[in-house]
């Protein structure tokens, strides 16, 4: 135990005095441990998880009936831009780089990060990216007293967002929030790119890297390329509303579609951005609970390049109804089709993983079953939105809101959870509880599924999204009661769940290094892991490191 | 054995033509052809039928021929939905860990080639098949001939009203647009020209046709040829700021002598009437002229909607409110009652000027 020493200078610290409060909050505000950052990312995610998910009910409370006069359509129309822009750049992001940057070390048998620093400063700048977005609610109003949170949706399509339409300064808070958690994004990317690159331990070739460190690869390729068009029209903006530039401000010849080019190859990309971690999570999670080995690891890398490259090109099937012409929207309907092809491939392998296997239905298990079947149903009701004719009548309805949510919910979010309940062991040193986190998938799931199963009808019966309310002859008003009652038992759900992390956290049941009998390198060092991860650099010589220590008359190398 | 492969594929070319061809009443007239069987059964779904502004209840040939994509779409990903959904659910029950399972691991697998090129192309060729029908209804709308009877109607966006100009008819109006009845068998389809004065908005009449945008400093556009008279509702389906909830959308399929009568009695000048004649005088002596506009008098505002004809319309206030005289007092009193956000400001009018102009306006038939 020498080395603890070493390593840990606050650990003989303590040993002479038990360190205050402060010391604590400071060693967590200073530290450039990938663990601890990592976490602080999840603990940040999960507060905004919460915020943005206290704007969703206010809106649901609005819908459930017609006419309704619950919030004002000002007060409406800023909660779904601030859900909007929470979720993807303060909850989406963070939960997604927190579990990467926890995990990607310890995966690929490193101590840290390959650069510590960048790491710390990537995650503060996020944060301040998020409070800054929040601080609107007190700043926006600016001299015009003209409204306070930003109310242009979170796509913020010009030219609403010209000074002449949206006064005050609400607009330039969400352009600067973005805008700094694009910069956190792009250096956590770097960070993850140079880790997988040139920090994997002796043995690790790419060809064994494991699954999830793949698609963090490829995921911080396409943060790289999507960021910057982005950022790139958020100067814009600032430029027409601050020096009176007229990129966008179409009152003196700038172009509404140009912003619309520039958000959506950033948009869409970032779809996937968020998505193919919640895949890698299930590449993880499924064969350990099946007890196989994953099916078709090349054709899963392959596939993952091909849904990173193919989905740079498939931005415009968000602009079907802009006027693109038919050889436009042909283009981008086939090369959003195109998509389902490899995304076909994973699911087909996961597929095939399970069968022939022994499957239990744990916790992690339950969550990325229903991942599979609610993806499945979220890619099919994404090649009806690709259909550009289709799309005409779709797109923008409740249609288009209940098949993203279907993706960020149904399949992201549930894969989040997977992650909670698989890898909080790891973290913590203790077990979550079964029997909440059962109660919380089984409620959650029908929540889920009541709200946003439903939620495709009105928009099939013509109801546009991002409306505050609706007349009481169109037939909307039941569905949309049923979907707000739906979102009562997620809320329950999300409640047991927290519960379940507190109590976990503080009597769990021990976990040990490696509760679940897996076989990637995090499961060989203790649970939580030493600051150092491991005493001496790992050595592996397979794809599945502790298979290959736990059957050594059967290791995975002889199959590779 | 080859010979099989090779029957195999000729029969699929040959749904492949089948299932092209399923898509396929285009621009066909709408009532003159009928539905094939999945639309119909799909037609018998009450509820997605149901409320007066269902994707799947088309009236014109636009809306039919995505009607008909879309059951077709439908299908397809439906099936794909029930054999993969039946496998994953089969291998769950199938697999399950049992009380008595032997604690050895199960046969690991890791992969197969040739099994993975199957699930690689079969999708690539569905994924081919429904883009050719999505493409062909895409062209056969966006790029269908004008015929030289079609009636042209500029539709210009603003924040948060419609306003619809009849360039060969001289006619503005706005929020209620009115249309004639076209004859499947020499139709008469309506071309909308379509703009915006101020942000983005959509025009969504899913029983007509899909949306369109509406985007400043882009003209687009949209044809519908409704057979059947009466009213069909929409609304604004991209978000154009406060109101955009309330930028409700009334299209009007005229009969033909219906139509002419409304070309003629929206070509008159605005009526003069002396016994409102004080609310005359209040309306030309407000701020209302900047915006509004009323011909033959002073008023030439091009802001908000041309009021000249504003008593033969049905609604005020982008379709949210009746057209009565009560309506249109509390309208002028105060607009943001009735629709908050309203860009009309508060005229600050008392009682008598209200009560004068409100009997003006109604008197603007």
């Amino acid at each position: 135990m020498n080395d603890t020493t070493y390593d840990h200078p606050e650990g003989s610290l303590a040993a002479l005095a038990k360190p205050t409060w402060l010391d604590v909050v400071n060693s967590w505000i200073t530290t450039v441990d990938h663990k601890r950052i990592g976490i602080m990312y999840i603990g940040y995610a999960l507060i905004f998880l919460v915020i943005g998910g206290i704007e969703a009910l206010i809106m649901r409370v609005q819908l459930s009936v017609p006419n309704n006069h619950f919030t004002s359509p000002e007060v409406f129309n800023r909660m779904f831009t601030m859900h909007g822009t929470t979720m993807v750049f303060f909850v989406g992001m963070p939960i997604l780089f927190g579990f990467g940057n926890y995990l990607i070390p310890l995966m690929i048998g490193a101590r840290d990060m390959a650069f510590p620093r960048l790491n710390s400063f990537s995650f503060w700048v996020s944060a301040f990216g998020g409070l800054l977005l929040y601080f609107s609610f007190l700043g926006g109003d600016g001299l015009y007293g003209a409204g306070t949170a930003p109310d242009v949706g979170w796509f913020a399509y010009a030219p609403l967002t010209a000074r002449i339409f949206s006064p005050g300064h609400s607009t330039d808070y969400w352009i600067l929030g973005v805008f700094l958690s694009g910069i956190g994004s792009v250096g956590t990317a770097l960070n993850l790119v140079v880790t997988i690159i040139s920090l994997r331990c002796k043995g690790m070739t790419m060809g064994r890297l494991p699954l999830l460190a793949w698609i963090y690869l490829v995921v911080s390729w396409m943060v790289f390329i999507a960021i910057g068009p982005l950022t790139a029209a958020q100067i814009m903006l600032l430029l027409d509303r601050t020096v009176g530039s007229h990129f966008f401000d179409a009152q003196a010849g700038g172009s509404a579609v140009l912003w619309m080019h520039f958000f959506w190859i950033f948009g869409h990309p970032e779809v996937y951005i968020l998505v193919l971690p919640a895949f890698g999570f299930a590449n993880e999670i499924i064969p350990v609970f099946s007890r196989k080995a994953i099916f078709g690891y090349a054709a899963m890398v392959g596939a993952t390049v091909g849904i990173g490259f193919v989905s740079l090109g498939v931005w415009a099937h968000h602009m079907f109804t802009v006027g693109l012409g038919p050889a436009g929207n042909a283009f981008f309907t086939f090369a959003t089709m195109v998509v389902s092809v490899p995304t076909g491939i994973k699911i087909f392998n996961w597929l095939a993983t399970i069968w022939g296997g022994r499957i239990s239905f744990a916790t992690p298990m339950l969550f990325s079953i229903g991942f599979l079947f609610q993806f499945l149903a979220a890619g099919l009701t994404g090649i009806m939105l690709a259909v550009a004719p289709f799309d005409w009548q779709l797109g923008n309805s409740y249609f288009v809101v209940g098949h993203f949510h279907y993706v960020l919910v149904g399949a992201i979010l549930y894969m989040i959870f997977a992650a909670f309940y698989y890898w909080f062991p790891k973290m913590t040193g203790r077990m979550m509880s079964e029997r909440l986190g059962k109660w919380h998938f089984w409620l959650f799931t029908l929540g889920f599924h009541i709200t946003f199963d439903l939620m495709h009808i009105p928009g099939i019966l013509g109801m546009p999204r991002r409306v505050f309310t609706y007349e009481a002859d169109r037939g909307w008003g039941s569905w949309n009661m049923i979907i707000s009652i739906g979102a009562i038992f997620q809320v329950i759900a999300i409640l047991i769940f927290v519960w379940n992390m507190i109590r976990s956290y503080m009597k769990g049941e021990k976990a040990g290094p490696d509760p679940w009998d897996a076989w990637t390198l995090e499961w060989s060092t203790s649970s939580p892991p030493p600051h150092y991860n491991f005493a001496v650099e790992p050595v592996v010589e397979s794809r599945r490191p502790l298979w290959d220590r736990k059957h050594p008359n059967d290791p995975d190398n002889a199959y590779e | 054995m080859r010979a099989t492969k090779g029957q195999s594929a000729g029969e699929s070319q040959l749904n492949l033509e089948k299932l092209m061809s399923f898509g396929n009443t285009l621009n066909a007239p709408a009532a003159a052809i009928a539905d094939p069987w999945p639309v119909r059964v799909f037609h018998k779904i009450p509820i997605l039928g149901s409320g007066p502004t269902s994707i799947f209840a088309p009236h014109a040939t636009p809306a039919h021929d995505i009607d008909s994509l879309s059951v077709f779409v439908l299908s397809i990903t439906l099936v794909i939905f029930l054999i993969v959904a039946g496998l994953l659910l089969y291998a769950l029950v199938r697999y399950r860990r049992r009380p008595g399972d032997s604690q050895m691991e199960p046969v690991q697998l890791y992969g197969s080639n040739q099994i993975e090129i199957a699930w690689t192309v079969i999708p690539f060729l569905i994924v081919v098949v429904l883009f050719l029908t999505s493409a062909r209804v895409n062209f056969v709308t966006e790029r269908a001939a004008r015929p030289a009877n079609s009636l042209e109607v500029v539709v210009i966006g603003h924040q948060f009203w419609w306003e619809y100009r009849y360039p060969k008819l001289g006619i503005v109006t706005a929020n209620e647009l009115h249309i004639p009845a076209s004859d499947p068998k020499a139709p008469t389809p309506t071309y909308l020209t379509m703009t915006s004065a101020d942000v983005d908005h959509s025009f969504w009449v899913p029983e007509l046709a899909g949306k369109m945008d509406l985007i400043p400093n882009k003209v687009n556009v949209m044809w519908i040829d409704p057979s059947k008279p009466g009213i069909y509702l929409g609304q604004c389906a991209q978000f154009c700021g406060a109101e955009h909830a309330m930028m409700l959308l009334r299209v009007y399929v005229d009969t033909p002598e219906q139509f002419a009568q409304w070309v003629a009695s929206q070509k008159k000048p605005a009526t003069e009437d002396a016994s409102v004649a004080e609310g005359k005088k209040v309306f030309e002596h407000t701020a209302c002229i900047n915006c509004h506009r009323v011909t033959g008098t002073v008023a030439t505002g091009q802001f908000g909607p041309d009021l000249t004809h504003l008593a033969s319309r049905d609604t005020i206030a982008a379709g949210v409110e009746k057209n009565t005289p009560d309506n249109l007092r509390k309208w002028i009193d105060d607009p943001d009652s009735m629709k908050m956000g309203s860009l009309m400001p508060k005229m600050h009018l008392n009682n008598h000027e209200l009560d004068a102009v409100t009997a003006y306006m109604a008197s603007l038939r």
